[in-house]
């Protein structure tokens, strides 16, 4: 019979996810890991991991990783790249991690061009604290801290991350994608194959935002969670490109 | 620049040139007085090197960008200044947990808060105790000379990688700012080597993680033991400090960093007035000479901190005396540093109100 599935081997065989049922993170790594594998990095990868829901990604993972403080991810990949430049380096981190907490390394790692990649999971929440409003949550959305729901007035705007890096001129590449469906997911792998390539190239800082469920803190069944995704967070945060320099025409 | 040459140099860029001999990969920084120089003489050389030099967007960014590439086990370091170190604390207390090399220059001026550029030595609490949390330990070398300042930045690194400790170069503004004849010479350490940690990639053997802390409680605990432990190396290996003259002394001035001049300098003063006094002035901050101050105390002496703070160091002196002798303090907050006629009229007003016990001709 024909093995047609099985765990990345820069997976670590004895792991358990300390991931809720139901969330887009695993889906996440796991296309982090194929990715790691396809484009033979293993022997090569460093990731700067953050402080959130992925906090462990080191017991996931059979690659080199150091912890970065909350929010210092980008700061700590662009050491890390900084000394190392022939390793691939990457960050993954939370919307609370890379926007909030962290905005000023994320920008300004953009800003200088730093040669690594970027992975940002987007939930509208502060996941690993039980669900607190963060800087991508909707108007409107309730939350621990946003019992009445998000509203201007009292609690301003979310952030809309992939725009703003890709406005960075740093940025090689910068995409938003979701992981609800089988094309969304195979859209995602896509972009992160691209933001790993760019940072190959040396063409810059590459990065990928990728809407993700959260069904433990929004209170909701998986399907429910991806439905949300759907139908409340792309109209809000749109997928797609918004920075490519390989694309034809260049900075787009 | 020739390393048997004695050549007249300012403090910060006699730290920055010692940096670059030591090894120094990477630097990153963000401007403050009293240690600008520091960056922008590296930002002129670490180029031309290949090295790494990145203006961070800020002191948080610049102390965790040396920590990922001291994971990679290459040298790097960060320079700053009082209030900004402040904002290190979060990563310096990472960097102990996870146990990278750290190597950060704090050229100290006035707190608290914005304070000013005036010299001062209020970071010894910082530095020793640390305003980071959990248990950890930092080493801190004080140097006195601009010739200390590159002696200890070769230590420094040294020390960092030998120990997966951070170590804090403490120099003040006086320091930062003085120029003075020194001699860089050779790095005098051997190489220290990383590669049994190393984050160089998972090439022929499994994946690295360093970090500080995982759910397993034992685990948790028994890597704070574990730290502590290491310390006491340090310590027992490490320890060390200078003295002068503390062999027929009634009263041992001591103190630390630049003020170490003016102590060497009153001695000779007061020694010439009949009153017998020696100086001593620990070297490594942290770990802290108790054992030796110890002794001197067992032996009778009274000791008299003179210090450019509160009295900081005062309190580590009163403690490893533990009451056995007489422990007074001389300082002021910041500022014009406490001059050689200061410090030896306060030492006389102390004897004479110590009814002349050890004056032999006041």
């Amino acid at each position: 019979m024909q093995q047609v599935f099985s765990i990345p081997k820069c997976m670590k065989k004895d792991f358990r996810y300390t991931f809720c049922p139901g969330c887009d993170h695993g889906v996440a790594v796991r296309l982090v890991a194929e990715l790691i594998d396809e484009m033979n990095l293993q022997e090569k990868a460093i990731c700067s991991t953050c402080v959130g829901c992925s906090v462990f990604l080191y017991n996931f993972l059979d690659i080199d990783c150091v912890e970065a403080p909350h929010g210092r991810a980008c700061a700590s990949a662009t050491g890390v790249k900084r000394a190392q430049p022939d390793k691939f380096v990457f960050t993954y981190q939370g919307d609370g991690d890379f926007a909030s907490i962290g905005l000023a390394e994320s920008m300004h790692a953009a800003l200088r061009g730093e040669k690594f990649s970027a992975i940002c999971i987007n939930n509208t929440t502060y996941g690993m604290t039980g669900g607190q409003m963060g800087p991508t949550s909707l108007m409107g959305q309730k939350t621990t801290t946003s019992p009445n729901g998000r509203n201007a007035d009292y609690y301003g705007y979310p952030i809309k991350i992939a725009e703003h890096i890709a406005q960075c001129d740093g940025t090689a590449y910068s995409a938003r994608v979701a992981l609800d469906t089988i094309p969304h997911i195979n859209q995602a792998k896509k972009a992160l194959q691209k933001a790993f390539e760019v940072q190959q190239q040396g063409l810059g800082f590459g990065f990928v935002e990728i809407l993700s469920s959260c069904p433990t803190n929004w209170k909701m069944s998986p399907e429910e969670a991806h439905q949300r995704v759907r139908e409340e967070m792309i109209p809000v945060f749109p997928l797609g490109v918004f920075k490519d320099v390989t694309a034809e025409g260049g900075n787009k | 620049m020739n390393n048997k040459e004695k050549v007249l140099i300012k403090g910060n860029y006699a730290i920055a040139q010692a940096a670059v001999n030591a090894g120094l990969q990477c630097y990153f920084g963000y401007p403050i007085t009293p240690q600008t120089e520091i960056g922008e003489y590296l930002s002129g050389v670490m180029p031309d090197l290949g090295r790494a030099y990145v203006c961070a967007e800020s002191e948080l960014a610049a102390i965790n960008m040396v920590l990922g590439a001291v994971s990679t086990g290459v040298r790097a370091m960060t320079t700053s200044s009082s209030c900004a170190v402040a904002l290190m604390q979060e990563a310096l207390s990472y960097a102990c947990g996870d146990e990278l090399p750290v190597v950060l220059v704090n050229v100290m001026r006035a707190g608290p808060g914005l304070g000013y550029i005036y010299p001062a030595q209020g970071d010894y609490n910082q530095s020793v105790y640390g305003g980071g949390n959990g248990d950890y330990k930092i080493i801190v070398l004080a140097p006195s000379t601009v010739q200390e300042c590159i002696d200890y930045t070769y230590r420094a690194f040294y020390l960092a990688q030998k120990y997966r400790n951070p170590v804090i170069l403490l120099a003040d503004g006086l320091l930062g700012q003085m120029m003075e004849p020194a001699c860089f010479g050779e790095n005098p350490y051997p190489e220290v080597d990383v590669s049994s940690w190393a984050l160089t990639g998972a090439k022929n053997r499994d994946g690295r993680a360093i970090y500080s802390v995982g759910p397993d409680e034992k685990k948790q605990i028994q890597h704070i033991y574990n730290l502590f432990e290491k310390f006491e190396v340090i310590k027992k290996n490490e320890t060390s400090f200078e003295e002068f003259e503390t062999e027929d002394a009634d009263i041992i001035l001591t103190a630390f960093g630049s003020m170490t001049r003016n102590i060497k300098a009153s001695m000779k003063v007061l020694r010439k007035k009949g009153i017998k006094v020696g100086c001593f002035r620990p070297i490594t901050l942290s770990p802290f000479p108790h054992d030796r101050i110890s002794e001197l105390a067992n032996k009778g002496k009274d000791f008299i901190v003179v210090e450019m703070n509160m009295g900081q160091m005062y309190k580590d002196i009163k403690y490893a005396v533990e009451g056995k002798t007489k422990v007074d303090l001389i300082n002021r907050p910041c500022g014009e540093w406490l001059s050689v006629e200061e410090i030896v009229s306060s030492v006389e007003k102390i004897v004479t109100e110590r009814g002349l016990a050890y004056a032999t001709s006041v």
